[in-house]
């Protein structure tokens, strides 16, 4: 027997709150999620008892506080099976994470004519700062296709990797849902002698993830999108590689020594750590981690299969062509983020109306424009299922859509 | 809250499914492009303005119903109509979405005559996420109109 989502959702103290009268229906968890209390407590206990600097002064308070940030690092080894605890970084959010990994690795490693391989299914932050990097160092970027349903196309890939240095890829695209294979790709990738990052984003939050067992060399992601606060993610990356790269942000913590002619850079993690850090975040991330496990992951994603495949035939059956869900439709192959066209009604006018019933979902681009030209969309509405929503949930969804063809009148 | 009459007034959904003005001019007509960054609407605005008064108006590109009634109505508003009077009316629209006046020194805003149409979309302000959408037109408009000059 999985958990209860209704029962879980009691955790949620902001989903108790009811807007004008009626429940709130948050469906935009793709985008953030919402907090438990058990996260909220744990962060207003350490601020009202422990909360201190950390790594730089004596005293027993800032022992203790330098202890519960690094028990949020060994959680997060812990959650996603990591070999060594100093390889778990600390950023601001997954954003950062990949910009650390493009500067510090590409600007060590990369020089002009060197390739970088994504897929046309990446967020923006895995593109951008690759953007960023080629501009400078004159780099080529290649692109994965996709398939018509929204899954990566590797029939080229052996080219596409052939002489790259890099492939950087999601694990769950935040648009389609769709999940990669990402033990194959990172296998590709490495045969081809690149190396592979892995954007955890959206998939660490919903599934079982072990990096050991994927290979990966680099994996990035967030702690608000995994029940945890915002203001702190995680790089992780495999201790050589982490060596071997040149400082980020330089500032204090990440020193061993500065002097007038120069600095050393201290040992991992902190050298990635340049300044005082997201301390109560990091213990809201360990709360975090530690809620979804007692859930347990593999939980977690059973439950959202189910989640998934109800809300797709649900939808299906209610609206038939009217609805279109982009991505794979099997949900084995994907998570609970179903973007989706509603008759020819724009995604800003669908979510205002589903705004009416407090059925929140997100309107947008998604920060995925080039997979958004491919889907020949500017926008899609998106809703998006965690642990905290139920069937309940999926029918409010189908039931405000109507709405929105009555007044549309489409 | 408000209601979802307050946004979706009938001359607003009439202008959505049956825009004005739509299509593109050729050169020597002005091309402006605005983008919306957050929901990734485009739009574009061609202008032929000659003497002083933009003899015509076009509009492409996609959006949501407030962003492309708003474009509508406002190719109705501006057509045929001096620059001058035309940059009053982009004044007294902002001022309408609650936008503040960028700059403090200029002229005093003229409001002798009806807004029209264009009264339709006040209910905007109500809903602060939409405001963005009425205003992407007319601020391109307002590129269009600089780079004319
Ligand atoms: C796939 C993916 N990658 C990266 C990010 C960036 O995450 P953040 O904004 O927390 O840095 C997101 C967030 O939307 C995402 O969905």
């Amino acid at each position: 027997m999985n958990f209860d989502p209704v029962v879980v959702k009691k955790d949620f103290p902001l989903l108790e709150r009811e807007v004008n009268g009626k429940p709130l229906v948050y469906l935009d968890s793709a985008n953030t999620s919402q907090k438990p209390r058990q996260v909220i407590d744990a962060m207003s206990r350490f601020m009202e008892t422990s909360y201190a600097p950390i790594n730089r002064s004596a005293y027993q308070l800032a022992a203790e506080s330098t202890d519960a940030f690094e028990a949020a690092r060994a959680a997060v080894r812990r959650f996603i099976n990591a070999p060594k605890v100093h390889e778990v970084v600390f950023t601001k959010n997954a954003t950062e994470a990949l910009n650390l990994v493009a500067h510090s690795w590409g600007s060590a490693n990369l020089r002009a004519g060197d390739v970088v391989v994504l897929t046309h299914m990446e967020h923006h932050a895995n593109i951008v700062p690759w953007h960023m990097l080629a501009t400078e160092r004159g780099l080529k970027l290649r692109w994965v296709p996709l398939t018509a349903d929204g899954q990566l196309d590797l029939t080229t890939l052996p080219e596409l990797l052939d002489g790259a240095k890099i492939f950087a890829f999601t694990a769950m695209s935040n648009v389609l849902g769709t999940l990669t294979p990402v033990k194959q790709l990172v296998d590709a990738a490495h045969a081809a002698g690149a190396i592979a990052i892995v954007d955890g984003c959206q998939y660490v939050p919903h599934n079982p993830t072990d990096v050991q067992a994927w290979g990966a060399d680099f994996l990035a992601f967030s702690s608000h999108k995994l029940c945890g606060p915002s203001g702190i993610g995680v790089l992780w990356g495999r201790e050589a590689l982490l060596d071997a790269m040149p400082p980020f942000l330089g500032g204090g913590n990440m020193i061993a020594d500065v002097r007038l002619d120069g600095f050393t850079c201290a040992e991992l993690p902190a050298k990635f750590e340049a300044g005082t850090p997201p301390i109560t975040e990091a213990v809201g991330m360990h709360a975090a981690i530690s809620y979804l496990s007692s859930l347990g992951m593999d939980n977690v994603r059973e439950h959202e299969v189910e989640v998934t495949a109800y809300a797709i035939d649900k939808l299906k059956a209610r609206y038939g062509d009217d609805i279109t869900i982009h991505g794979p439709t099997d949900p084995a192959l994907r998570g609970a983020t179903l973007s989706f066209k509603f008759k020819d009604i724009h995604p800003h006018d669908v979510s205002q109306v589903l705004d009416q019933a407090n059925v929140c979902v997100r309107a947008g681009h998604h920060c995925a424009k080039p997979l958004m030209k491919l889907l020949g969309a500017n926008a899609t509405a998106r809703a998006s299922f965690y642990i905290y929503n139920s069937t309940a949930d999926a029918d409010a969804l189908a039931d405000a859509l109507a709405n929105a063809g009555d007044l549309f009148g489409f | 809250m408000p209601g979802l009459e307050d946004l979706y007034r009938e001359i607003i959904l009439d202008h959505y499914r049956t825009p004005r003005n739509q299509g593109e001019l050729p050169p020597p007509a002005v091309r402006a492009e605005g983008h919306n960054p957050l929901c990734g609407d485009e739009i574009q605005v061609y202008l032929d303005v000659q003497d002083g008064i933009v003899t015509d108006i076009k509009i492409g590109g996609q959006g949501c119903s407030i962003s492309q009634s708003s474009a509508s109505m406002m190719s109705a508003a501006v057509k045929g109509k001096p620059v001058a009077e035309i940059r009053n009316l982009v004044r007294r629209f902002k001022n309408m979405m609650s936008i503040e006046e960028e700059d403090g020194n200029a002229p005093p805003l003229d409001e002798s005559r009806p807004l029209g149409d264009l009264e339709a979309l006040r209910g905007v302000v109500k809903f602060p996420v939409r405001i963005k959408c009425a205003t992407l037109a007319w601020n391109t408009l307002l590129d269009g109109l600089d780079q004319s000059n």
